[in-house]
């Protein structure tokens, strides 16, 4: 009898106390998780499927991390570049793009630079840096931060020069940077699902806008079975699937938050 | 600073109306500190007594070691759980990262020097009172350290609140092995992050002092059982 139990409360540690239901664990970027996107979409998909969706939400760059340690089944981050590179190397099956939505950058009402109705992400970028007004930075190899960087680049700035003076690097999330980026008065570029649902705006607002080059596209990856063979092949494969169907699709659009659409599905029509 | 105000309103709205995911949330919280807790004591406490009463080479050195790790960083406690049970680790064949299960092992190996440390204090003080008695009682060495815990078990009350104080209030380690997933391994304080990182900083400041009241129950528990115990002892 003793042995039984023990045996039992073994079972239960082990299993983290889940039994039945079928789990897979997805790898994510922050914004699809901070903007409530999977509060709304997870419950259809399990509702459907029966199948229970795990969100571990960090930063796309460690959330590839912890995929290619083969601790996920299933990769949700938007860094084109870096997703191939996770597929070429036989981590991911199949790379699909998912949605989009776009970068902005906000800053404080007084705004300092003057940037504010700009849509020129680089020159906006150029003018905080020349103004000597502060710039906060994710600095945490996200695809946020990917995607700043990259702007930087094409700006002619090199902001490094300035870390620790104007260019302030949070090594943090994205709620995180607004925060400490709205605490010090600096200019912060976040994803716009994020910045809309945020809710410690204070008198912060979106200044620039609008620039081809602020896209932000999502793509979703199942992980491979042949590098992971851990992985809940066939789960995963359900749920990567369903995100991408028309159903999982008209999901998504159908997200609003204070009525606006946070994420504009594109994935590609079979 | 309204939104201290706006906060405590928050905290009390959400203990009163039972929400169901604080229940959840809290429960766990509970659950895995006092767990990990438990296993730090029972791990901790007899390295203590051991340390506390054995004489031999490079003891001091050991001291310096045992009082250092008190200070563990969480997050290296976490990456170094992390490393070992992520699937590509030596133990990710248990499957064991992003559950509670994990949590408690990042917890307990936090806390068992803090046990451990305080409960070799403690039990060295006693001893040097006690030890001409033992010497004329002719005691071995594990008789002694038996004796010596249990006198001091009221003081090692103390030592087991302090490293439940530590688990129950960290994030770092936690959010790295337990991953902060809804309705599975998210406790108060990786809770508590989620809000900061939305912005939500009332719900978040809200969620703060309901751990610290569930602390104050903890502790409060605690006490009264030891009260009730020692009262009995001196009737």
């Amino acid at each position: 009898m003793k042995t039984k139990l023990t045996a039992m409360a073994m079972a239960v540690l082990i299993s983290g106390g889940a039994w039945a239901q079928e789990q897979i664990i997805v790898q994510s970027t922050t914004s699809t998780a901070n903007s409530g996107l999977y509060d709304y979409l997870l419950p259809i998909f399990q509702g459907k499927t029966g199948i229970q969706v795990n969100v571990v939400a960090v930063g796309t760059g460690q959330a590839i991390k912890n995929a290619q340690n083969c601790d996920g089944d299933v990769l949700l981050v938007h860094a084109k570049a870096s997703e191939q590179k996770f597929v070429d190397a036989g981590y991911g099956t199949q790379r699909t793009d998912l949605m989009y939505n776009d970068f902005v950058i906000v800053g404080p009402q007084s705004d300092p630079a003057g940037v504010s109705g700009m849509t020129d992400a680089q020159a906006a970028l150029a003018k905080i840096a020349g103004s000597g007004a502060l710039f906060a930075s994710r600095g945490d190899d996200s695809g946020t931060h990917k995607k700043e960087l990259a702007l930087w680049k094409t700006s002619g700035v090199n902001p490094a020069e300035g870390s620790g003076a104007w260019y302030r690097e949070t090594g943090s999330g994205m709620g995180a940077t607004l925060n400490a980026g709205i605490g010090m008065g600096a200019y912060v570029m976040t994803d716009r699902a994020t910045w809309i649902k945020f809710a410690n705006k204070q008198d912060y607002t979106v200044q620039v806008q609008g620039d081809e080059d602020m896209f932000n596209q999502y793509g979703v990856i199942p992980v491979n079975p042949e590098k992971c063979p851990s992985v809940k092949v066939e789960p995963a494969k359900t749920f990567a699937d369903w995100l991408v169907s028309e159903e999982g699709q008209q999901a998504i659009a159908a997200y609003q938050v204070s009525g606006q659409q946070l994420f504009f599905p594109n994935a590609p029509k079979n | 600073m309204q939104s201290i105000g706006d906060a405590l309103q928050l905290a009390l709205h959400l203990v009163l109306s039972g929400d169901a995911d604080l229940v959840e949330i809290v429960l766990l919280s509970v659950q895995v500190s006092i767990t990990a807790s438990v296993v730090a004591l029972t791990i901790g406490l007899p390295i203590g007594a051991l340390v506390a009463v054995a004489r031999f080479r490079g003891r001091s050195a050991v001291l310096v070691v045992m009082n250092a790790l008190m200070g563990l960083p969480p997050v290296v406690v976490g990456l170094l759980v992390y490393l070992h049970l992520s699937r590509s680790g030596p133990l990710g064949f248990l499957g064991l990262l992003y559950t509670p299960t994990a949590m408690i092992i990042a917890q307990t190996i936090l806390i068992t020097p803090i046990v451990a440390a305080l409960s070799r204090q403690l039990i060295e003080d006693l001893h040097a009172e006690y030890a001409p008695l033992f010497r004329s009682l002719c005691l071995t060495r594990l008789q002694t350290m038996r004796a010596l815990l249990w006198d001091a078990r009221y003081s090692l009350i103390t030592v087991g609140l302090a490293g439940f104080g530590r688990a129950v209030a960290e994030v770092g380690a936690v959010i790295i092995v337990g991953g902060n997933i809804d309705h599975l391994t998210r406790v108060m304080t990786t809770a508590i992050a989620l809000e900061t990182s939305k912005g939500e900083l009332a719900l978040a400041l809200a969620l703060g002092m309901i751990l610290l009241v569930l602390a104050l129950l903890v502790n409060g528990a605690v006490q009264a059982v030891r009260l009730g115990a020692q009262r009995q002892a001196y009737v």
